[in-house]
């Protein structure tokens, strides 16, 4: 069966609707999830960037994801009706409401939330009965981006793999815990169980591996290497200090050796489970050869099929497999004469709602969620609004805490970091402090409040907007940009960096360069910072507020992108 | 194997680079630091001014110059730079940073047959192209890549 046919089939699925008779619901969902017999020998599964999201939760795709350069127009840079035109997705279906933002609110209600791993748990049993052998990988960002995950160290996402049968890993945010945790939770509970593997992860002084590079694993007799890439930019990313003593960074030629390594000792295919970001890997695939699929994370891209880049080597598939725990990808591999001769690909959405939750993992989740349940419910304020983050600009959950920033510090502009993960909140939703901890819970929470030139704002903006839409891939680091409360400019991203930025105003008057502006902000990056947690921040503003009305969105005004189908 | 020689070195401390460049033959250890001290090149402020200190004309483009950097530093006050020259009768390597306030970061001469191989530490102010020169048979090769220097943050 095709992808084609098979979208067919969820068409016609969710045509049907909700609230269905018990039968016809069985019947739907065995459509759905049925992955149909393609006589292959080799399936993988991939879920990433999960941000610690146990629970079932809302996740809106954004409206903006904007390409430059080479990548304009491209996927993973299509959004909303694009998207669905690209990929032949009927508008107003279940699969539509999936992998894009439009009429999100009616669709979420319709179709309930999504992911949460004791839902995850009994898709991945489904998969594996329909797969005996199935690998199960994970591309990292697994043990941050919940209050739990936060203030368990990562120990009840641990505890959760484990159950769920995570059989490989890699990492990014999981570094944010510090080198001596991850070392701890690699070396003591993930030993036997779970294979971290991160071959671009070195010593500083003598460039020593600090994991292993990749492993060799039988899936019904069929050798297949599996390489780890970790996040490359972690040091840059986030407060160098984690990770001191390692170093990062893409490792190409590291990694055309561990490929080389694998297939020398008989691999008959050989993939990467990477964090690097999927305009990094569609580089990278490229430019490396002998890899059959880059199973990809980190940009958070949710892209139904894979996209198949040529090398000297012949061809390589890059995935991206979205986020929140939202989907789980299986690829099924048809390996021949030690060569790939097929594939099968689906990004299978975990609608919460037709999968029962697992037993075993829903004790779990009620284990290690029990010292914190009662304090994470606290029930803050109402909102009137949508409240999400996602987005190349931003977000109204951002929005909402610009707006406490600046009304809870005094300060005349506030900076929120793009990060791409954080749940969404429907309309007339209480917003609880659990809510507030999924856009918020990291290691380096503190927020800050400095004096800035307008010269050095300019800076500060140019930079971030360059991390985002440098032409090159390889000088991209993955997050969104920066927010901005108060301060107003307009943004060409198809511009160099230095004239990216123009006409910063505040309050209707233009910034001048040599003025010192107060500033807040949260999640510093330099040596020894310190402050208030941004949570307690958010959280006071909230009760104090109690009903949240639909935020004034500060976005920039776009200049250079007017037809990029990036933005809807 | 590894941590023994990691705490054996962090004792032994900052005498051993020193020392296994000489064991290794890289250096000329007969040259006085003073006698050959490119002084003009040194203090240049253009990173045109530094290549003219060298001699540097018509310098070509060459694939056998293998010039290694990180795409992003990691720590702009310690930028890892390895040059390696694979060209016949290699006589010298130069490292400029074009935007440093001094461009040229340092040379290094080699005796006749001593592979042509430096791996050093940088400290880059702003995001430059970084050049390597190397002095073959008397004529010049150049490789450039360029290191960007970020505030970082905001990563995904």
């Amino acid at each position: 069966m095709s992808r084609r046919e098979f979208l067919h089939t969820l068409a016609v699925a969710s045509a049907a609707g909700f609230p269905l008779g018990r039968a016809a619901r069985a019947a739907t969902i065995n459509d759905f999830y049925d992955l149909h017999s393609f006589g292959n020998n080799v399936t993988l599964m991939h879920f990433t960037d999960c941000h610690a999201q146990l629970l079932p939760s809302y996740f809106r795709e954004p409206s903006v994801n904007i390409g430059v350069a080479a990548m304009a127009g491209k996927p993973p840079h299509l959004v909303g009706e694009a998207l669905l035109k690209h990929y032949q997705i009927s508008p107003n279906t279940r699969l539509a409401h999936a992998f894009t933002h439009l009429d999100f609110e009616r669709d979420a209600r319709a179709y309930g939330e999504i992911g949460g791993f004791a839902h995850l748990a009994t898709l991945v049993k489904r998969v594996r009965a329909q797969r005996p052998g199935a690998l199960l990988l994970d591309g990292g960002d697994t043990w941050q981006g919940s209050a739990t995950a936060l203030w368990t160290r990562g120990e009840d996402m641990v505890q959760a793999a484990k159950l769920l049968g995570v059989d490989i890993m890699t990492g990014h945010w999981e570094f944010t815990l510090g080198a001596a945790r991850v070392k701890e939770l690699v070396e003591t509970q993930l030993k036997g169980s779970i294979e971290f593997l991160a071959q671009n992860v070195l010593t500083t002084d003598f460039g020593d591996p600090v994991f292993a590079p990749w492993v060799m694993r039988e899936i019904n007799g069929v050798p297949i290497a599996i390489i780890g890439q970790a996040f490359p930019y972690v040091p840059i990313a986030h407060p160098r200090h984690f990770v001191s003593e390692w170093t990062f960074g893409i490792q190409e030629e590291n990694l055309q050796k561990s490929v080389d390594a694998a297939v020398a000792k008989g691999a008959h295919a050989v993939v990467l489970l990477s964090h690097n970001g999927m305009d990094v890997d569609l580089k990278l695939a490229g430019r490396v050869s002998g890899i059959d699929v880059i199973l990809g994370g980190h940009t958070h891209d949710a892209v139904p099929d894979p996209i198949p880049v040529k090398n000297r080597g012949g061809t390589t598939l890059v995935t991206n497999a979205g986020c929140n725990g939202k989907f789980l990808a299986v690829l099924d591999l048809d390996v021949r004469n030690k060569q790939v001769a097929g594939y099968q690909y689906r990004l299978l959405p975990v609608f919460s709602r037709m999968l029962d939750a697992d037993q075993g993992m829903s004790e779990l989740i009620t284990k290690v969620r029990a010292p914190y349940a009662q304090k994470l419910g606290e029930k803050l304020a109402v909102s009137e609004a949508l409240l999400y983050r996602r987005g190349n600009f931003n977000g109204t959950f951002d929005q909402v805490i610009l707006d406490a920033l600046i009304q809870e510090t005094n300060a005349e502009i506030a900076f929120s970091p793009g990060f791409r993960w954080g749940t969404s909140v429907l309309p007339n939703e209480t917003i609880t402090l659990e809510h507030v901890m999924n856009q918020t819970a990291i290691t380096y929470p503190y927020t800050t409040v400095t004096e800035m030139s307008g010269e050095t704002i300019k800076s500060v903006l140019e930079d971030i907007c360059d991390n985002l839409f440098n032409p090159d891939p390889y000088l991209q680091q993955g997050g969104d940009m920066v927010r901005t409360g108060g301060l107003r400019y307009v943004c060409d991203p198809t511009a160099t960096i230095g004239n990216r930025i123009r006409n910063m105003t505040l309050n209707g008057k233009l910034i001048e360069a040599g003025k010192r502006y107060k500033v807040a902000g949260w999640a510093p990056t330099g040596e020894g910072a310190s402050g208030r947690p941004v949570w307690e921040i958010v959280s006071r503003y909230l009760r104090d507020k109690q009903v949240i009305s639909v935020p004034h969105l500060n976005l920039p005004e776009l200049s250079g992108v007017s037809d990029n189908p990036g933005k809807a | 194997m590894q941590q023994i020689r990691r705490r054996l070195l962090k004792a032994i401390g900052s005498v051993i680079p020193l020392a296994a460049a000489a064991g290794a033959g890289l250096l000329r250890a007969g040259d006085a630091f003073a006698a050959t001290w490119n002084k003009a090149g040194f203090d240049a402020k253009a990173a045109a001014d530094a290549l003219k200190s060298l001699g540097v004309t018509g310098a070509q483009p060459s694939k056998d110059i293998v010039l290694t950097t990180p795409d992003i530093a990691e720590n702009g006050a310690q930028v890892p730079v390895t040059v390696t020259s694979k060209i016949p009768n290699t006589q010298s390597i130069s490292i400029i940073v074009e935007k440093n306030p001094f461009p040229l970061s340092s040379t290094y001469d080699f005796s006749s047959g001593a592979d042509g191989y430096v791996s050093t530490k940088l400290k880059l102010g702003q995001t430059s192209n970084v050049v390597a020169i190397v002095k073959a048979d008397g004529k010049f090769f150049t490789a450039t890549k360029e290191v960007k220097v970020t505030i970082g943050g905001c990563g995904g």
